[in-house]
């Protein structure tokens, strides 16, 4: 029988509610005065985007939430949506000096989108883009959180950019692919406005390749921003695997989040074959809109899963059921329609392969089978738009980590397509350093980024990676190859020193 | 159990902790409420000729989200009539015979001090302080701080409370004078038993930046407030122990001002306080304060040794001198616990920005030192200078770890020399003038 909507809509409205709700005004205040306004926050260092936390935070404090929303938003253009989505235990909540005072950490995920949402909410913008252009054009392949975060920093440089995404909306996975009760789709398309409001032009509808050459962008822009993400889920090339019940989880979510969610098909008993973050909020979401059970099949145990610990538990408290160390062999139809896997044990090999136990399989009922085993690298695509691209052995495009250039001079990159599948604030955070790549390619100078207060006397200090590879303003006086200019131009340059003392005489 | 039972100047009290006369003492529900609670004493809100008050009286300073660490006030003396508080007074002595009740008094002529001193006395009032203080409202119309800013007129109406008092008297000195001891010691010469202090403090507390009308506002205006609360504290010990430190004042003491737990309790007594005096804490928690301060301050006596509060009375008062006595040899440097250290790094910032330099952010590598509880990975940790530390304590007040960094004295060899002495060298040729600081 083909799946039906099983809840009404006030019932998924209150089941797909926020995760965690916003702070009251006096919550904040409270929240925001625990800070310690640590100097060269540890917070800061594991942010991807670098956000100066304890400067919005004191802004939060002293009744400043315009400013603290600025210096969110000048650090992370996606400042919103990261607020929401964010793994913050192990970023900047699990950097918090407070958790090693034997406190909870500050909940900066909560403050970030208090002062975002506080903006949003009164339509009030903190950030401009310079009148005067520099009248160099970049186009951006791919309107997810790297193309976003590369197109909105480049703008602000005075740049000329153009976004080309070949789904109806932008946001890529932030309006497509995150869980509903963690980040609504309209959030993601404020930001979109956001970027808009900038002076980038966003054409949806134009897939690169099939609707425009790369040649044509080539001739039309002096440089270019790849952030295409990662393509189609994987198989696992089962029998049985193209039952119409059979789905890949991303689909599953992307469709609760472009249609009413009353009208959501779902099953009675839901298995999620994968144990990774997606398989978690399909699992969760599966559960939500009414399925009686949700399980999920993995074929190694719980210490090998990908998910996060904090996903696990929500996993859990919302009663998701794990079969570990198990493998889906077939998918069971009758009259053509899903009616259960056929499972076997797995034991994980000498080798470290999880592999199958022999006579071990066994049959269990499902009506819907999500699969979240991770998605495709866009190998073929990517040869077919740029054959000269170099990508390292698991499919993703080689660059330069600090400025994002590839292969090809003209060509950044960032995001899941460069770094293999990440967190959003990682793609933000790749696209706003291959900004200031491409920012001194174009104009062949050093992008001076504004440099975070707190940072100021501590210049030279920090030459870590952090948690997380942040980004550092010395960071991006890294060497960017130019076709024809001297080689040297943009040599590191000495205050690279990690003694700050060094600068003090 | 040290015994906590108090007398100051003949008024003999259970324990040294007494609510102050303010709207905790305003009538004789509250009294007995206070003494249910265990207070030792209550100072009755002020009786005089009945006032008028404003309505929104009150306002206060907040610290983030911690409520009044300062308080202002501009409600006047007690506004229900001689008779009643005189009948609630006895009525209150009656049921609690062994706790202190003080009639605060403020009026103005000879003839009504004379009248109000002889009907405290025979409500059975065992002490009667005298209102010089209240810097507001009163003081426009001759009386509060009108009177306690002019010694000799405070001199001249202690004189003539003295003359019809049967009682002890208690002058209650505002602090917003020049020098205390001046209004201390014209209550001296006029023969009072005993001083308090500090009344409030003049004050705005804040501007609402709606109105632009400072808080509390009363339609449309304000006016200046008396100021207290905990962030009074360090101007009332010092008056205290100005008080007890002078020669020609020599009176016993109820201590004021941001009085909040048994631990600022100890540090009046320690200053030269015998009793204590309490308003603020009850307006913001209640009564139920003093089972802590009675209990603390008890425990407290009893970890020292002491027997009684006699003997912590006036301990750290000589430990008070001038500057020009301090030993300029004595030094001490800042040193950092990194098994401790969360690597805020708020101690460089401060010494960088606020104070002498002398910290420098290191890498944690080089230093040796690892990563400790909250470190990141490369992120550079403070080290302290120690050849340039001036040992001025900044860091270790801004360090948020309890004993993490230490102010560490470093024996120099050198023996004692003050200012003074330095001085005395210079002239005699003895030494040559230290260089100044680079």
């Amino acid at each position: 029988m083909p799946l039906q909507p099983l809840l009404p809509a006030a019932a998924l409205a209150a089941n797909m509610a926020d995760l965690h709700p916003p702070l009251r005004p006096q919550e904040a205040l409270v929240e925001a005065n625990r800070c310690l306004y640590c100097f060269d926050a540890p917070c800061i260092m594991a942010c991807p985007t670098g956000i100066d936390v304890p400067a919005f935070i004191k802004k939060i404090a002293s009744g400043n939430p315009i400013g603290a929303a600025k210096t969110i938003l000048t650090a992370n253009i996606l400042g919103a949506s990261c607020a929401r989505v964010c793994p913050t235990s192990v970023l900047c909540e699990g950097a918090c000096v407070l958790d090693d005072r034997d406190e909870q950490p500050i909940q900066i995920g909560r403050l970030q989108r208090y002062a975002t949402d506080y903006i949003e909410q009164r339509g009030l913008s903190v950030l401009s883009a310079p009148a005067k252009k520099t009248g160099k054009k970049v186009a951006v392949i791919g309107a997810g959180p790297a193309g976003l975060g590369c197109a909105a920093e480049l703008a602000r440089l005075g740049h000329g950019v153009t976004v080309f995404e070949k789904q109806p909306q932008a946001g890529g996975l932030n309006t497509y692919g995150i869980a509903y009760y963690k980040l609504k789709p309209e959030i993601s398309l404020a930001e979109v406005a956001l970027v808009q409001s900038l002076g980038v032009k966003i054409r949806c509808g134009v897939e690169v390749g099939r609707d425009l050459a790369v040649a044509r962008l080539e001739q039309e822009f002096a440089a270019i921003f790849v952030g295409i993400g990662l393509g189609d889920a994987q198989r696992l090339r089962i029998p049985g695997e193209d039952l119409p019940e059979v789905r890949d989880a991303l689909a599953f979510i992307e469709q609760l989040r472009t249609e009413p969610l009353d009208r959501v098909p779902v099953g009675r008993a839901v298995a999620v074959v994968g144990c990774g973050n997606t398989a978690i909020d399909a699992a969760t979401q599966a559960l939500r809109l009414g399925a009686d059970s949700a399980t999920i099949v993995y074929r190694r145990g719980e210490e090998d899963m990908s998910a996060y610990e904090f996903e696990y538990e929500l996993a859990k408290a919302d009663g998701v059921e794990f079969l570990f160390h198990t493998a889906p062999v077939e998918v069971l139809a009758t009259d053509g329609h899903v009616c259960g896997l056929r499972l076997s044990r797995t034991v994980v090999n000498a080798a470290g392969k999880a592999e199958q136990v022999p006579n071990s399989e066994f049959n269990q009922a499902f009506d819907l089978v999500l699969m979240a085993v991770g998605q495709e690298k866009q190998i073929a695509l990517l040869k077919q738009l740029f054959p000269a691209l170099a990508l390292d052995a698991r499919g993703a495009i080689q660059r330069d980590p600090l400025t994002g250039q590839t292969t090809m001079p003209h060509v950044f990159t960032g995001g899941d397509c460069a770094n293999g599948g990440r967190e959003v604030v990682n793609a933000v955070g790749e696209g706003k350093k291959a900004a200031h790549g491409l920012h001194a390619f174009l104009t062949q100078a050093t992008a001076r980024p504004p440099i975070q207060p707190s940072r100021l006397g501590a210049k030279t200090g920090a030459t870590g990676s952090g948690l997380l590879q942040p980004i550092r303003a010395h960071e991006l006086e890294a060497q960017v190859k130019i076709p024809g200019a001297s080689p040297g131009a943009f040599d590191k340059t000495a205050a690279n020193s990690s003694d700050h003392n060094a600068i003090r005489a | 159990m040290a015994d906590l039972s108090t007398n100051l100047a003949g008024i003999k009290s259970p324990n040294p902790f007494w609510v102050a006369s303010g709207p905790p003492a305003n009538t004789g529900y509250q009294a007995h409420r206070a003494f249910e609670a265990g207070w030792g004493g209550v100072v009755w809100k002020t009786i005089g000729t009945p006032i008028v008050n404003v309505s929104s009286r009150y306002s206060a300073l907040n610290s983030g989200p911690t409520r009044m660490i300062g308080f202002n006030n501009i409600e006047l003396i007690s506004d229900r009539s001689p008779e009643t508080n005189f009948r609630e007074i006895a009525e209150v002595k009656k049921r609690w015979p062994h706790h202190a009740v003080i009639a605060s008094l403020m009026v103005e002529t000879r003839e009504q001090w004379h009248e109000f001193v002889q009907r405290s006395a025979d409500a059975g009032a065992d002490g009667i302080e005298l209102n010089y203080g209240c810097p507001h409202g009163m003081c426009e119309r001759g009386m509060g701080s009108a009177v306690g800013q002019q010694p000799a007129v405070a001199e001249k109406i202690t004189s003539w409370v003295m003359e019809a008092a049967t009682i002890p008297v208690i002058v209650k000195l505002t602090p917003n004078i020049t020098d205390v001891t001046m209004a201390a010691r014209a209550a001296k010469r006029a023969g009072a038993n005993a001083i308090s202090l500090i009344n409030t403090i003049n004050s705005i507390t804040n501007v609402n930046l709606d109105t632009f009308v400072p808080e509390p506002t009363v339609a449309g205006r304000s006016s200046h407030g008396g100021y207290c609360g905990p962030a009074v504290k360090p101007i009332a010990l010092n008056m205290v122990q100005a008080c007890a430190a002078d020669p020609d004042v020599r009176l016993p003491i109820s201590g004021i001002g941001g009085i909040a737990n048994w631990r600022d309790a100890a540090e009046f007594l320690a200053l030269g306080s015998t009793s204590l005096q309490v308003c603020t804490a009850i307006m913001h928690y209640g009564f139920r304060i003093v089972e802590d301060m009675n209990e603390g301050l008890s425990a407290y006596l009893d970890s020292k040794g002491m027997k009684s509060i006699t003997e912590l009375i006036g301990r750290s008062v000589p430990t008070l001198q001038k500057w020009e006595t301090l030993d300029l040899h004595w030094q001490r440097v800042a040193r950092i616990d990194y098994d401790t250290c969360i690597g805020c790094n708020l101690c460089y910032i401060a010494c960088e920005d606020g104070a002498h330099q002398c910290i420098d952010l290191k890498s944690p590598e080089k230093l040796g030192v690892g990563l400790g509880p909250g470190r990141v990975p490369h992120k550079p940790v403070p080290k302290v200078r120690e050849e340039d530390c001036v040992g001025c304590n900044l860091c270790s007040l801004v360090c948020p770890v309890d004993e993490c960094i230490t102010m560490t004295e470093i024996p120099n060899g050198q023996s004692p020399m003050s200012w003074s002495n330095y001085q005395e060298k210079l002239a005699k040729g003895e030494m040559k003038a230290i260089p100044p600081h680079p």
